[in-house]
């Protein structure tokens, strides 16, 4: 990981690593706007289970996004511990919930391999990369268009 | 920096404005028994001729020519050489809509209006009725200066040559706003003959030099047969970037020179008549009352005042928590930021208010066509014109205004000849008219037509289904059907109003402004829609409510009025439903927890019911385990990065930093309704 972050040259994407239940994921570093604690949602009726509620951002109304529920790792009971990255993505605004913000890396796009062939999993459709880190352990790169949700009216 | 884009929107920013006092000036010489007065077909020529003289900067040809063949008209008629008739007046209206098309149509492309070869040859038809347009501009459109000077020499009308001397000193706007001094002297050469010293007095030192203060200046000498109004005409696009003064030169060298007069070139309404005393005064160009400014930067400062009004509260929130007495320091000077941020508030959102006059104006011409449409003949008559609501709800209303107008005048109206068979006058009246009433705005719309056939709208209900035949219906109850879906009441889908969308698409696009409509109508009489709308989409009066674990806001004006149900009798319906007696009523109640998807109330004796009404009359009582209070809140987009939620409008911040959901109790009301509007009666009766 170390190695990694030496050197950054053209080739190379900085993503910034979650950790979601046990396991390591990334996005891409020009998508987060911002990195803030846990803080009490506002419950929206009628949305997915994924969608904890909405929380105001400085004044804008954000949704809040429970990536382990959307990855189907189970709801998450958050704590003021866990982390909420606020993304922007096309002209939404939204914040992901996960377990904490473990890293900011180099990736080289020769590391990125696609996603293999195994059974199907509900994790495999948000993931569009796995990337293998030197210490053995794997980054999961999300797709934030299948993560966020839609602004049709989603869930009614 | 002022680009080329910047300077085209300005323009039809402009435009729109000319274009709406000349209907403004337009309608005021069409009004009947009006002997129009000659400043108002003045105002007509200058907003047509500042038209076709911007139009020309910009190089488009199609407004230029139309605009200048209505001139010619215009032009005869403020010379007296035409009479002010009343088909010439129609023939003005008509092509003043095809002028405000092309505009449109230069601004967002597109064809040319189809009816602009047919007003183009009634034009010329109404310019021959006058003399040759030749010798009008010869005489008429000289504008003799006053000048003092000895008896005997009075100001003569010749088309002799006269010199003006024409000082020229830009500011830096000019530059900004990409004019060209070389181009404005290359106009005057094409007038006559031009003498032009630079003046270079004014230029400081290389050392010194500020581009931001251009000290070039030019004197020019100008020897024409043109009129005084051409060589103005040069300046038009100036504007208050440059000090311009053109003062005319007499022949005989020896007598005083006329005072330089100001050129002013915007608004066109005012002109340079009165000699200022000489000198400096030239330079006092007299400003504008308004200024224009991008809504973007007026929203932000919206925004930002809503922040301010709830970090306030957040600030009050946190005083209490910390245990501070009321009057300690501290709260005072708080109560006071809170009163200044609430004025603040009202402040800037009065910025965003707008008369409702231009929606009003356009509702002139969807009359007139929609009475050529039909072969009925209508006036507007319009009411209030000037009251003032948010721009975005004025965008809004004309959509719904226009399909009511066509409605109006396709269903209300009745043809002239049955009008006067039932004493009426030929020309039927649709009166618009506007006003604040307790905070919001209220419009009428009323026509003097036969008002609503209850007996046909009943059998079209029935006929499609909408109602049962044996239903007990109010006439109130029958008039409310006209606002169902899919209900059309014309039976050959005439091509005008009956398009598939009726009044159900009015009332859907009023509520979704925040607004109500209801109708009354009285047979032989005419009827009359209300419009009800917030004077802002910004913020909202609401009631502070408990539903489940959350806070949510019920806007104010939907409430009827809380009542503790240990009080009222609850039957029970069925397996779940129940019903609350009020007021000689049954009234369902809506268990809102439960319709949110929370955990139903379980004991409802502890809830309030808060009694809500919908726009057809529909009353429900909503149950809620709580009501906080009463307050002003910011309204804030669920849409924008989320999505729109069943029963939810938008959202609020609260004094403590969460958010609350504002509940659209009208939705509610309809995705629970499983009964025709005359169901809580029949259960009562």
């Amino acid at each position: 990981m170390r190695q990694m972050m030496l050197q950054h040259t053209a080739d190379q994407n900085d993503v910034v690593a979650l950790r979601i239940g046990d396991q390591d994921y990334c996005i891409d570093i020009e998508v987060v706007r911002e990195i803030r604690g846990w803080s009490p949602t506002t419950v929206l009726p009628h949305a997915p289970a994924h969608v904890t509620g909405v929380i105001n951002l400085r004044g804008a109304v954000v949704a809040v996004v429970d990536l382990a529920a959307r990855l189907g790792l189970g709801k998450t009971a958050p704590t003021p511990r866990h982390v909420i990255v606020i993304v922007a993505f096309g002209p939404q605004t939204v914040g992901l919930l996960a377990d904490v913000v473990s890293d900011i890396l180099g990736v080289d796009h020769a590391a990125m391999q696609p996603v293999p062939d195994l059974a199907s999993d509900a994790t495999r459709a948000f993931i569009t990369n796995v990337i293998p880190l030197e210490d053995g352990r794997m980054l999961r790169k999300l797709d934030l268009s299948k993560i966020l949700p839609h602004r049709t009216a989603e869930g009614v | 920096m002022a680009g080329p884009d910047t300077l085209r929107a300005t323009f039809f920013e402009e435009c729109e404005d000319l274009l709406s006092r000349l209907g403004d000036g337009l309608s005021l010489m069409a009004e009947p028994g009006e002997t129009s007065d000659i400043e108002t077909v003045h105002g007509v020529f200058r907003a047509v001729h500042s038209v076709k003289g911007g139009a020309a900067a910009f190089g488009l040809t199609s407004v230029v020519e139309f605009a200048h063949v209505f001139e010619t008209v215009l032009d005869l008629m403020r010379s007296g050489r035409l009479p002010v008739s009343l088909p010439a007046m129609q023939t003005l209206l008509r092509a003043s809509d095809v002028l405000a098309d092309l505009v449109t149509v230069a601004r967002d492309g597109g064809a040319d209006p189809p009816q602009m070869a047919s007003l183009l040859m009634e034009l010329d038809l109404l310019a021959e009725q006058g003399p040759a347009p030749d010798l009008i501009e010869a005489d008429f459109d000289f504008q003799p200066v006053p000048i003092h000077i000895p008896d005997g020499v009075a100001p003569s009308i010749t088309p002799d040559p006269v010199t003006y001397a024409i000082t020229l000193s830009p500011l830096a706007g000019l530059y900004a706003h990409g004019h060209e001094p070389a181009a404005l002297i290359r106009a005057l050469r094409r007038l006559g003959e031009v003498e032009v010293i630079a003046d270079i007095d004014a230029i400081r030192p290389l050392a010194a030099l500020d581009l931001s203060r251009p000290g070039l200046r030019w004197q020019m000498r100008l020897t024409t047969t043109k009129a005084r109004d051409e060589i103005e005409a040069v300046f038009d696009f100036v504007g208050d970037d440059a000090e311009v003064t053109i003062t005319r030169l007499l022949p005989e060298p020896t007598l005083p020179t006329e005072a330089p007069a100001p050129i002013m070139p915007a608004p066109p309404s005012q002109r340079p008549t009165d000699s200022s005393p000489a000198g400096s005064a030239a330079a006092v160009l007299p400003l504008s009352a308004t200024i224009r400014v991008n809504l973007d930067r007026v929203d932000r400062l919206i925004n930002q005042i809503g922040e301010l009004v709830i970090l306030e509260a957040v600030l009050a929130q946190a005083v209490t928590t910390a245990g501070l007495r009321d009057d300690s320091d501290l709260a005072t000077s708080l109560a006071g930021i809170r009163q200044l941020a609430g004025s603040i508030q009202e402040t800037v959102l009065s910025i965003r208010a707008q008369p409702l006059k231009p929606v009003f104006q356009r509702m002139q011409r969807i009359t007139r066509e929609a009475g050529d449409a039909t072969g009925k003949q209508v006036r507007l008559a319009m009411i209030g014109d000037t009251t003032e609501v948010d721009k975005t709800v004025i965008e809004r209303l004309a959509d719904p205004l226009t399909h009511m107008i066509r409605n109006a005048v396709d269903h209300g109206i009745e043809a002239p000849a049955q009008r006067m068979a039932l004493g009426k006058p030929p020309v039927g009246v649709i009166t618009l008219s506007a006003a604040h009433r307790s905070g919001r705005v209220i419009i009428e719309l009323s026509d003097d037509g036969g008002g609503i056939d209850r007996s046909r709208v009943r059998a079209i209900a029935e006929a499609r289904g909408l109602v049962a035949t044996d239903a007990v219906l109010t006439p109130a109850d029958i008039d409310n059907l006209l606002f169902l879906p899919g209900f059309s009441s014309k039976e050959e889908a005439s091509s005008l109003s009956g398009r598939g969308v009726g009044l159900d698409v009015v009332r859907r696009e009023i509520q979704s402004l925040g607004g109500r409509v209801t109708l009354q109508s009285v047979p032989g009489q005419g009827t009359t829609f209300t419009i009800a709308l917030p004077l802002t989409l910004a913020v909202l009066d609401g009631m502070l409510i408990s539903v489940g674990p959350e806070t949510m806001v019920l806007p104010l004006s939907a409430i009827v009025e809380t009542i503790r149900p240990a009080s009222a009798q609850i039957h029970l319906l069925g397996q779940s439903g129940r019903l609350v007696a009020n007021r000689g009523a049954l009234v369902p109640i809506i268990d809102l927890a439960d319709c949110f998807g929370f955990a139903p109330i379980a004991d409802l004796d502890r809830s309030v019911l808060i009694m809500v009404e919908s726009d057809s009359g529909r009353r429900a009582a909503l149950a809620a385990t709580g009501i906080h209070d009463q307050r002003q809140v910011v309204i804030k987009s669920l849409e924008q990065n989320y999505g729109s939620v069943h029963g939810i409008s938008a959202a609020t911040i609260l004094g403590d930093g969460r958010i609350a959901l504002i509940i659209d109790p009208e939705e509610i009301l309809r995705s629970t309704a499983v009964d025709s509007p005359s169901a809580a009666r029949t259960a009562h009766g």
